[in-house]
């Protein structure tokens, strides 16, 4: 903690450090202070699209995550499934998201919808691969003991495969956990008047550079909590599983 | 076939032969003992029978014809569930309910009773080998594959083991392999020596007291004990 906040007055003292001697414009660079005061003067309207870009990010990774899961059920259940998706999802990691912003919002409107879409192609990924791999992962001794026991592939799945591979879900989960704001925040810029990514275009066209510095401060801070919070969840749940 | 099993073939490892054409019939019940250096292919029989991959490329055939119970030389027992899941696992896998009881007797019988939900992380080697012939006894299978079961215990509770598995065990067929001449001595019905060059069938001169081991201090089982460990030597 103390390093923590050491290192926070340091960045602090440095970012302050540099407007002084080079002398740069608030609307390039906002001081420490300024960005400070618009956080205080816009919180109403901060937390406001705070909380919808939140809304979009649980609902973007809880639908991503459940998606990737059961693909993974399903490849893991399936050599022939596994070689035919396999490369139409690395292929499918290819196409920038921002690129499919634009076209998600054409067909999906200027709601959450098309945000949550683009949550939902970031989460699944990682989600997806990390569990897939960990499936594939059981240890031998097991499957033998599994398999002499008369176990059908069905309760290998349920009563092995996926309490062994549930530390290599939790791996996808939190990386997950930190991308999937960049997708609601990707989808925001796109199109629509809310959310965090909204505000921040909104504001950085007007040269409000201040304001766009503290959406973004708010939004580290919320990506952290998120990630932290999903940690959390997914600690219980292994435990949960565990006994 | 009126065998339990039968093992009829060699082995190869890549090129190289494992072991000589080997024959071995297991009866309907009763204890076999398999003996033999380390690496010689033992477990790949014990493997063989029970239908699992094995290192080796066999050429010959096997066949058992009933359900099928292994302790394998890695217990493998499964790190997310403590003593009871793991010893009332194969009925989960199954999909029938486990009876908590014969669970519980059995936990109490290899003497984990005061462990029954520790994490096998928090057990020593010798009490994880006895969680995996828990697991293997509450099986109730009729061909009971040994791999090894009491290596890891200590000269007390391994004479305690034996005593146990001779008696829960009686009236099955039994496949054990060990290292250990006292133990095949005190346990076998037929005892076999596995060598490059095939099986030798050891003679036992005394029969064993129904559902039970021979006594570890008699006189006909230490003489046999000693006359294995020669064959063995030689
Ligand atoms: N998966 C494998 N791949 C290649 N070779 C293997 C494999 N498993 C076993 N072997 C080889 O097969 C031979 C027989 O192995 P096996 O496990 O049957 O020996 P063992 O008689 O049980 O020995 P030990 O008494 O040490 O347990 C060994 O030489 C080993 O190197
Ligand atoms: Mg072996």
């Amino acid at each position: 903690m103390r390093t923590v906040l050491a290192l926070i007055v340091t960045v602090l003292a440095l970012w302050q450090g540099v407007i002084w001697l080079a002398g740069m414009p608030p609307f390039l660079l906002p001081s420490p202070i300024s960005v400070a005061e618009a956080l205080w003067i816009n919180r109403a309207e901060i937390t406001r699209h705070a909380g919808y870009t939140l809304a979009e990010v649980a609902l973007g990774f809880v639908l991503g995550s459940a998606l990737g899961a059961a693909l993974a059920v399903a490849m893991g259940f399936s050599a022939k499934l596994t070689a035919v998706l396999r490369p139409i999802l690395t292929f499918s990691q290819t196409i920038p998201v921002f690129a499919l912003a634009p076209i998600l919002t054409l067909w999906l409107g200027f709601g959450m919808a098309p945000k949550i879409a683009v949550t939902v192609l970031i989460v699944f990924f990682p989600v997806c691969s990390a569990f897939l791999d960990g499936l594939a992962r059981t240890p031998q001794a097991a499957l033998d003991l599994a398999q002499v026991m008369g176990a059908s592939r069905g309760r290998i799945m349920r009563h092995l495969r996926i309490p062994a591979a549930l530390p290599y879900l939790a791996t996808g989960l939190r990386l997950a956990a930190v991308y999937a704001p960049i997708g609601a925040v990707i989808g925001e810029w796109v199109g629509g008047a809310r959310g965090l990514g909204a505000l921040m275009i909104h504001a950085n066209g007007r040269m409000k550079t201040d304001l766009v510095f503290a959406a973004l401060l708010v939004l580290s801070v919320m990506t952290v909590v998120f990630a932290r919070l999903v940690a959390i969840a997914v600690a219980r749940l292994w435990r949960r599983y565990a006994v | 076939m009126s065998a339990a099993a039968i093992v009829r073939g060699r082995a190869w490892v890549g090129d190289t032969a494992l072991f000589a054409p080997v024959d071995l019939e297991l009866g309907t019940t009763g204890w076999t003992c398999l003996l033999g250096p380390s690496g010689v292919g033992k477990s790949t029989i014990l493997r063989l029978i029970a239908g699992l991959e094995t290192g080796a490329r066999f050429e010959g055939r096997v066949e058992t014809n009933r359900p099928v119970a292994l302790m394998a030389q890695d217990p493998g027992l499964i790190g997310w569930l403590d003593v009871t899941g793991n010893v009332t696992l194969g009925a989960r896998l199954r999909g029938e309910n486990p009876d908590p009881a014969r669970a519980e007797t059995l936990i109490k019988a290899v003497g984990l009773a005061d462990r029954a939900h520790h994490l096998p992380s928090n057990l020593s080697g010798g009490q994880r080998q006895r969680v995996a012939l828990a697991r293997t006894l509450f099986e109730d299978r009729p061909l009971v594959l040994l791999d090894e079961p009491f290596s890891a215990l200590d000269a007390r509770t391994r004479a305690q083991m034996q005593d146990l598995s001779a008696h829960l065990l009686d009236g099955r067929t039994v496949l054990l392999v060990t290292h250990d001449p006292a133990e095949a001595a005190r346990l076998g019905d037929r005892i076999v020596l596995l060598r490059e060059d095939g099986l030798t069938e050891w003679s036992v001169p005394t029969r064993r007291p129904d559902a039970a081991a021979r006594p570890y201090d008699a006189p006909e089982v230490l003489a046999l004990q000693a006359d294995l460990m020669r064959g063995m030597m030689a």
